[in-house]
């Protein structure tokens, strides 16, 4: 267990119950159940094709769903108008598995572009401001001028995450933030999703199949397996299981 | 068997693509309105083509005139050389080839740009962060197609004329004031409107095609090359396509 995240199991920031979704006659999601609360990081692990991205992108609402119940900060995903939505996304981060930096925008530019369209929620804070304390908070001030294809993979997720972080998201979702990084890089990541919890009472779900990325920055573990939520519990209670879906994540 | 399945996708692309037009017509009028970006895809698109137009259009220009030169020198009939190149540019060879160039150059561009962009979740990242990717990204580039061809081609027009006057001048003992006296004397704005006026169907035509390509481009990053690849075929067509259909209609208003 993790020292310094403070979780309100009274407040669930994300509730999903029965949640469905197929792609023709390929059932990703069949029923799948989860509750995150309040300052909770919660990592989901599953095989390649199992449905972690897909889950993520219904919860931002960029996938419909097929059917069930999705509520993202006390309101209904399926349910929102494009405005709402756009209101909610102010309070949700996410960060996609390529960076998905603009690469055509310098670095300042690609942390000014959430900005553009949400001025009123930071309208006190001047944007120099903003994008100059998110680059601290990822410690990579000196990169403001660069060019994205300048930046190394470690350096890219941390440029995306200032990007997500500006915003001062209540959620964030973390698309496999540590694939395609070394061991050492993936651990600082790992590091980094502890520290932004800690610092800024953030919920997040990772998405990973990163077992040290899971060790590190989960307070909770969920395995998806055939579109469920097949088990859920601490780490080091997950990796004592026996039963052969579990344990085949931990070998 | 395979001939009806080619058929079959002919058509769905091509009502896939009319429908994408439409959901920009629809688009279009509602704001919020991204004019910066508009102003930098005019600039992008506009001005780096300036060069490369300019070249072509220089080329045609002196090629059509050497070429003609020697069947008008045999009937005697040189001095109707700078009307008739004027005409034959300005009507026709002048809007098809800067279609045809920016088709090259800004549809692939675009439909690169855009499927790269799709590739590496850029799209998805704008749509998250509060921004309609398609305001952003298609309208503004449509758009910015749309304004730009025309003016490039009236560019390309002079630039052509330029490169026959030369030719002429070197040639043929005329100067350059006698050359475009005659080239204006007949030449009116019956024969500059309608090239203008389809020169903003081409760009249309271009930017649509292209954004298409790319913003529907799903086959990972393999499918970038090929993106580009199409959106080039595919608007050039069109730009015959269209360019048919407008001689067609004016033909009907010269005959009245």
């Amino acid at each position: 267990m993790k020292t310094g995240a403070v979780i309100d199991y009274k407040n669930p920031v994300i509730g999903i119950r029965n949640l469905w979704k197929s792609f023709g006659s390929n059932n990703v999601l069949q029923g799948f159940d989860l509750q995150l609360h309040s300052g909770e990081n919660v990592a989901i692990m599953g095989k390649s094709g199992s449905g972690k991205s897909v889950l993520i992108k219904c919860i931002i609402g960029l996938l419909p769903i097929d059917d069930g119940e999705l509520i993202v900060l006390g309101k209904s995903i399926p349910e929102l108008n494009q405005h709402a939505l756009d209101e909610l996304r102010t309070d949700v981060g996410f960060q996609f598995q390529g960076s998905a930096l603009y690469d055509s925008m310098t670095v300042r530019e690609n942390l000014e572009f959430p900005l553009r369209r949400h001025r009123e929620k930071l309208k006190n804070i001047a944007v120099d401001d903003l994008v100059k304390e998110s680059l601290e908070n990822v410690g990579l001030l000196h990169a403001i001028d660069m060019m994205p294809s300048e930046l190394s993979g470690g350096m890219k997720k941390r440029i995306a995450l200032a990007r997500t972080l500006i915003m001062r998201p209540k959620i964030i979702l973390y698309d496999e933030p540590t694939s395609g990084l070394d061991p050492v890089t993936g651990k600082e990541i790992s590091m980094l999703i502890n520290e932004i919890q800690e610092r800024f009472q953030t919920a997040a779900l990772i998405i990973t199949h990163d077992l040290g990325c899971a060790k590190v920055a989960s307070d909770r573990m969920v395995i998806l397996h055939e579109g469920k939520n097949y088990a859920e519990s601490t780490y080091d209670e997950l990796s004592q299981s026996n039963d052969p879906p579990v344990k085949a994540f931990f070998t | 068997m395979g001939m009806v399945v080619k058929l079959k996708e002919y058509f769905h692309q091509a009502g896939e693509i009319s429908l994408f037009a439409w959901r920009f017509l629809t688009e279009f009028f509602r704001p919020p309105y991204e004019w910066k970006e508009l102003l930098r895809q005019c600039y992008l698109i506009g001005n780096k083509s300036f060069g490369l137009v300019g070249a072509t259009g220089f080329i045609m220009g002196i090629v059509l005139t050497l070429q003609t030169r020697p069947t008008l020198i045999e009937f005697g009939a040189e001095s109707w050389m700078p009307s008739m190149v004027g005409i034959a540019i300005v009507r026709e060879i002048g809007p098809v080839l800067t279609a045809l160039i920016c088709a090259g150059k800004i549809g692939s561009g675009i439909g690169a740009e855009l499927a790269s962009m799709k590739v590496t979740e850029q799209i998805d990242a704008m749509e998250v962060s509060g921004t309609n990717p398609f305001k952003y990204l298609v309208i503004t580039r449509v758009l910015a197609c749309t304004l730009m061809l025309p003016v490039l081609v009236v560019y390309s027009d002079l630039i052509s004329l330029l490169g026959s006057a030369i030719v002429e001048n070197i040639k043929g003992d005329v100067s350059f004031q006698l050359y475009f006296n005659n080239v204006f004397l007949y030449l009116n704005f019956g024969d500059l409107n309608p090239s203008i006026l389809k020169s903003f169907f081409f760009g249309f035509a271009i930017g649509i095609v292209g954004c298409y390509k790319g913003y529907t481009s799903d086959k990972g990053t393999e499918g970038v090359g090929r993106t580009a690849n199409a959106a080039v075929v595919i608007s050039s067509m069109l730009v015959f396509v269209l360019d048919f259909i407008a001689v067609l209609i004016t033909d009907i208003f010269y005959e009245l």
